[in-house]
């Protein structure tokens, strides 16, 4: 099984959120960037406990730019075999897709893992534009992955609950909670990761659909108002008439 | 722009709640360029369920009745029914079916998607929306550059509106993709459960809670109140509460317009997952929990005590507004 991670990098979850250039970049001063957690604890942990189970390779792949490769050490360190940057930034969800895309047709992977969303855009744009592009089913959401010969059995969320579902390989999936869990890389992995391929390749020219403006921070939360702990009845009048809820 | 379409998704035969938020929104968009609203929908619907769609704004809605919720098949079909209509905007619910099916579509007609909106386009110059970033910690702007437009939006973040009308229905007389991905089980919950994602009522709890037999006070209060229930992330992961609950930055993320958290400490990954909601009530003995920060209502208090209280008053309460 040949299995192709999509991983991207993003601000520590902690992160105090600004930006700069008139509210039009993120400010990256004193952030601390991490591996998606979705990509890393979720589809990166599953392909290599599979790769571990019956044999295969696990490559990684980031649309971004050198400065990226930090993070994708850090997929390395994990286990992945080989990484795979292609040199572009762009925050254009097709754009990121259309570049994954075109380097897994050239090379063929059996499955195309994902995570959900991103935790700085939360767009859940870039697996399912992938799907299209390779003209291949996606399973959307996914909590649990098994493969046997071509057959993938999955389980993913839906709303109010979750589906058992079969699918032929190959095919690209979105992870969620539940896939696999975290797993802190070793010393060992840490020295090996240093001499794992990272191979960098350039762009295909594509047009991005999107383009982000601005950005703004929410305006400030009024003060907390409290309310005695044996006064929950003027709670109940505060969320009625003031707060106007219920 | 003049043609709206609307995807919406159904569950037990029936339009979701956020699938109707979709369609007053699209046919609002529709109204003010002075065009038309149409719904494209699948499953066995009842037509009489398809006429009220009218209600909400849509002109007319196109039903594939074969169809299943495979993203290759919801996507050709979104797709087909574009191409019929001439839609310029195609709008869809950042829903679990949303997820999968407007990525795809917007990468079929070679259109814009911007996900995760949440008020109404400006199209005074160009065509820009704004959208949820940084898990709720920030907004962006976003303009879509392509002619035609994909955008989905958070549920309940417009609200619903609903008028007078009927909808026309007609079948899709397309053909179908075939599905790549079979469904084996379907672990859904029956009945007329709240769900988590379109509730507009929450009552959530957290490990100040100390163990699952804890929780028939939370799930009192939720029914009484019609409200859904959710929990933090470590109450899932030591398997509390089921996973579906759990909210947050790796959980979902919600926006009612009232979100009660019941011994919940309120770390940043947790308020990731709920500080878009409109009104929020923090119940916790530590007066420094965090989450009095980002609360409107505070009552610094042993749940043990303050939630059965809180269940008297909201019963005196309905009682009174009855
Ligand atoms: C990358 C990452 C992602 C994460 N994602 C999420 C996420 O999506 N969602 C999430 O929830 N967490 C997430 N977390 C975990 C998060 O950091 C917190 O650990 C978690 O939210 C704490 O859960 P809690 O508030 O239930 O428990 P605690 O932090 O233990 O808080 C319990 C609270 O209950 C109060 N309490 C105790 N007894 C009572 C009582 N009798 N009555 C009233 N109050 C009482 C305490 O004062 C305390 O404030 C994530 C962490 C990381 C690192
Ligand atoms: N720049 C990128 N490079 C590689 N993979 C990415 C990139 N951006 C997003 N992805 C993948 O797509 C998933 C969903 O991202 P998004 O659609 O942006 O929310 C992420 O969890 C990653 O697996």
């Amino acid at each position: 099984m040949k299995f192709l991670v999509c991983i991207s990098k993003v601000p520590d979850t902690t992160s105090k959120i600004g930006f700069t250039d008139n509210n039009s970049k993120f400010n990256e001063a004193g952030v601390q960037f991490i591996v998606n957690p979705y990509d890393e604890w979720y589809a990166l942990v599953r392909a290599l406990e599979l790769k571990e189970a019956n044999g295969g390779s696990v490559t990684i792949i980031t649309v971004g730019e050198q400065s990226d490769e930090p993070v994708m050490r850090k997929a390395l360190a994990i286990g992945a075999d080989e990484a795979v940057r292609i040199n572009a930034k762009s925050d254009d969800s097709f754009f990121i897709a259309k570049q994954i895309a075109e380097y897994a047709k050239n090379n063929s992977f059996d499955v195309v893992l994902c995570g959900k969303e991103t935790i700085n855009f939360n767009s859940a744009q870039v697996p399912a534009t992938i799907a299209e592009l390779l003209d291949m089913p996606l399973v959307s959401l996914a909590t649990k992955l098994d493969i046997n010969g071509n057959t993938a059995t999955l389980e993913r969320d839906v709303q109010g609950g979750s589906e058992v579902v079969e699918v032929q390989t190959p095919f690209v999936l979105s992870a969620a909670k539940g896939m696999a869990e975290q797993r802190i890389p070793n010393m060992k992995g840490i020295m090996m990761a240093r001499s794992k391929p990272l191979n960098v390749v350039e762009p295909v020219s594509v047009e991005a659909h999107t383009e982000i403006l601005s950005y703004e921070l929410p305006s400030g939360k009024t003060e907390c108002k409290y309310v005695e702990a044996d006064k929950m009845d003027e709670l109940i009048e505060l969320l009625h008439n003031e707060a106007k809820v219920i | 722009m003049s043609s709206v379409l609307v995807f919406a998704d159904s569950k037990n035969n029936k339009i979701t709640k956020a699938s109707l938020e979709t369609v007053a929104y699209g046919s609002k968009i529709a109204n003010d360029n002075g065009g038309s609203c149409t719904v494209v929908t699948y499953g066995d619907i009842p037509e009489a369920e398809l006429k009220t769609l009218g209600a909400y704004g849509a002109k007319e809605v196109v039903v594939a009745r074969s169809a299943s919720n495979d993203s290759q098949v919801l996507s050709k079909l979104t797709a087909d029914v574009v191409s019929e209509k001439g839609s310029d905007v195609i709008v869809f619910s950042q829903d679990f079916t949303g997820k999968a099916v407007a990525p795809r579509v917007s990468a079929k007609l070679n259109a814009g998607l911007v996900s995760g909106v949440i008020d109404y386009p400006n199209t005074s110059e160009g065509f820009t929306v704004k959208k949820n970033a940084f898990s709720g910690k920030a907004f962006a702007y976003a303009s879509i550059k392509t002619d035609k437009k994909v955008i989905s939006i958070v549920p309940n973040s417009i609200g619903i509106t609903k008028g007078e009308g009927e909808a026309s229905v007609s079948d899709f007389q397309g053909t179908l993709a075939t599905a790549g991905v079979t469904v084996k089980e379907s672990k859904v919950k029956g009945g007329e459960g709240i769900l988590l994602d379109e509730a507009e009522l929450v009552v959530s709890a957290g490990r100040g809670l100390k163990g699952p037999e804890n929780w028939g006070m939370i799930e009192e209060l939720a029914s009484e109140m019609g409200a859904a229930t959710a929990c933090s992330r470590p109450v899932s992961d030591i398997g509390w509460r089921p996973h579906h609950e759990h909210v947050g930055q790796t959980g979902i993320a919600i926006r009612p317009n009232l979100y009660i958290a019941v011994g919940i400490s309120g770390a940043i990954q947790h308020l990731a997952g709920v500080n878009a909601s409109k009104t929020i009530v923090v119940i916790n003995t530590d007066p420094e929990a965090p989450f009095f920060k980002a609360a409107d209502y505070g009552i610094v208090g042993d749940a043990f005590e303050v939630v059965p209280k809180l269940i008297e008053a909201y019963k005196n309460f309905k009682q009174a507004n009855n």
